[in-house]
């Protein structure tokens, strides 16, 4: 059947010739010449590159302060796109506009205008230091530049998701007894929850990777708040090529483990869903468990 | 839409009428704060050769991260000079065969037309009363430098700290390690560049001390007031080169080798010197530099050949995986 069905786009061969074409020149050829300078290295050395105790050091600082970020924003991203769908409000699209910034701003001028704001005379700064919160020049101010520049990717993908769930299933969990926090956690977060597994995905790929605007909050202490992005680069100021290869096909391998984990969840949560009822059955099964 | 494809065309224009009219073109590729050194030098060499061939001359400018600046030459970026912050990134065009081996011998004072030291910048009234090296080490003091592994300005403080700790009674390699250890303790924090230490310790009022080349002090003062900062002189500190070569394979190639040398010789010239000067940039000319005495008051300095052997070799020891900057961050 699927073959009689009549595609908006001709020529199956076509187009699957032309993106693999565009993928392998955009994609696979830069990430293989790098895999293959790596090799040059052998596995041991690329090993022994990476677990060395600085190394070590700067790949938990990022992945950590990834992690940190990301859940920040899957938690926070979440109730700006409930509000900027579900709400209408003076200013609105001003706010929806808003949210896109962080994708267009030069990072590094996020991060110098992060640690302005953040420095201990800062507008903020000032009034966080004497309550003991440190944020410019510290791991925290990692987290928050990483979470700045990611918010866009979790309100970017739950919005659609959101305007797709009628307000008539929320009715209808609320008219079988079920209350509001049963509707949320067993209608509506089922239904989001994928979604929201992409945007953290998303902004932990795009928060790994950030180089420009921590590097002008995180202090750059060895040991202590020195990201994986700043040893390659500092490896490359020693023209030591093969060593910055290796720290970044270790950093590449990591990640990619981390968002396959993810995808297997996302796939995995909505592959029940779809088994599952469609959301109206799952309206009332909440309900169901109200009672 | 019309106007802007005019203006599109005009500007097209200019750059065929500006290429017809050179004679030859130069590019120059240099690091990042040079900029306005040969923004002033350009013009003056322009008149000069002018004057003395009756060519005229077009000159290009090309400014960055040193090392990033020539690892672009040595992947083909056709530079006819460079004019660098630092031995190493020219000893890795040598390597590659762009420059002469011998560089630095093809130019007089190690191939550097100029010298700038590293110095103190404090606060008014310089309340810790910072006078040396020792000072800065002490416990509650915070100096503001950029990451000594990533910047030319935080490897010569550095350095600096080193050379100065040799020289005192009994020092050696070890009282050395020691005291480089307490002193970057008392660093809250590396900056991403110079420019950025300048902005962290000026404008977030971070650290008591910052260190920076002395050419930057004037810089601060032009975009900060004088009266905010006093500048303090170490009794030793390093006097930093600023090494130009002749990109061989690329003068040969483009038949400029008599302009090229000829704008790199015209750095030492008076003018050139004066010029050097003018932008804080201490002149090797004994007669400009007592001229301008004023900018450069005199000051202990050590050469990076002369304690360490080469700036290679200083790196080698000092800066690669696993040398002894590391070695003070890894034993903690």
């Amino acid at each position: 059947m699927a073959t009689t069905t009549h595609r908006v786009l001709p020529g199956f061969g076509l187009a699957l010739g032309y993106t693999l074409v565009y993928l392998s020149l955009l994609i696979l050829l830069p990430l293989g010449g790098m895999v293959l300078k790596a090799s040059e290295l052998g596995v041991g050395q690329v090993i022994d590159i990476a677990l060395g105790e600085r190394s070590l050091a700067a790949f938990r600082v990022t992945f950590g302060a990834s992690l940190a970020a990301a859940a920040i924003n899957a938690f926070f991203g979440l109730i700006v796109a409930w509000i900027l769908v579900r709400y209408s409000f003076p200013g609105k699209r001003f706010v929806d506009a808003l949210v896109d910034l962080p994708f267009a701003l030069p990072t590094a001028v996020a991060g110098i205008t992060l640690a302005t704001l953040y420095a201990g005379n800062g507008w903020l700064g000032r009034y966080l230091e004497p309550l003991g919160v440190k944020v410019a020049y510290t791991p925290l101010g990692i987290v928050f530049a990483l979470t700045f520049i990611t918010l866009p990717f979790v309100v970017r993908t739950l919005q659609p998701v959101i305007e797709d769930i009628e307000t008539e299933v929320e009715e209808a969990a609320a008219s079988l007894g079920a209350s509001r926090w049963q509707t949320f956690t067993r209608v509506i977060f089922p239904a989001i929850f994928p979604a929201l597994l992409t945007g953290f995905a998303l902004a932990f790929a795009r928060a790994i990777g950030e180089y420009g605007s921590v590097i002008f909050i995180a202090g750059n202490l060895p040991m202590i708040s020195e990201i994986t992005p700043l040893l390659i680069i500092s490896k490359l100021e020693q023209y030591d090529v093969l060593g910055a290869t290796a720290l970044a096909v270790v950093m590449l391998v990591l990640s990619f483990l981390l968002l396959l984990g993810v995808n297997v969840l996302q796939w995995w949560t909505a592959n029940r869903h779809k088994h599952g009822e469609p959301l109206e059955a799952t309206a009332a099964k909440a309900a169901g468990g109200a009672q | 839409m019309t106007q802007f494809r005019k203006s599109i065309s005009g500007l097209l224009l200019a750059l065929v009428a500006g290429a017809a009219l050179a004679d030859a073109t130069l590019l120059n590729v240099s690091y990042d704060v040079a900029r306005d050194v040969y923004k002033d030098y350009n013009p003056l060499f322009q008149k000069y050769w002018k004057a003395k061939s009756g060519e005229s001359l077009e000159l290009k400018q090309s400014h960055g991260g040193s090392t990033k600046q020539v690892r672009a030459v040595a992947d083909g970026l056709e530079a006819d000079v460079v004019t660098m912050n630092q031995a190493n990134d020219i000893e890795f065009l040598a390597d590659k065969g762009l420059v002469a081996k011998d560089w630095a011998h093809k130019f007089p004072n190690n191939a550097s037309p100029y010298t700038s030291t590293m110095v103190f910048i404090v606060r008014k009234g310089n309340p810790k009363a910072i006078k040396d090296w020792a000072d800065i080490a002490a416990p509650g003091v915070q100096m503001i430098i950029p990451h000594p592994k990533n910047t030319g300005n935080g490897r010569n403080t550095y350095l600096s700290a080193w050379a100065w700790a040799l020289k005192q009674p009994g020092g050696n390699d070890k009282s050395a390690q020691e005291f480089l250890g307490k002193l970057l303790k008392n660093a809250p924090l590396f900056a991403a560049g110079g420019r950025d230490a300048t902005t962290t310790f000026m404008q977030r009022q971070m650290g008591d001390v910052l260190i920076t080349f002395e050419s930057e002090a004037e810089m601060i003062a032009k975009e900060f007031g004088k009266g905010n900062f006093e500048v303090v002189y170490p009794s030793l500190t390093m006097q930093t080169e600023f090494p130009v070569a002749l990109v061989e394979k690329v003068v040969d190639k483009k038949g400029t080798r008599k302009q090229a040398q000829a704008y790199l010789d015209y750095l030492w010239s008076k003018e050139g010197q004066e010029n050097a000067a003018q932008n804080y940039l201490r002149p090797r000319d004994p007669e400009i530099l007592k001229k301008y005495a004023q900018s450069f008051p005199p000051v202990k300095t050590f050469t990076v050949d002369a304690v360490f052997g080469s700036a290679t070799k200083a790196f080698a020891v000092h800066f690669k995986d696993g040398g002894t900057f590391d070695q003070l961050y890894q034993s903690k």
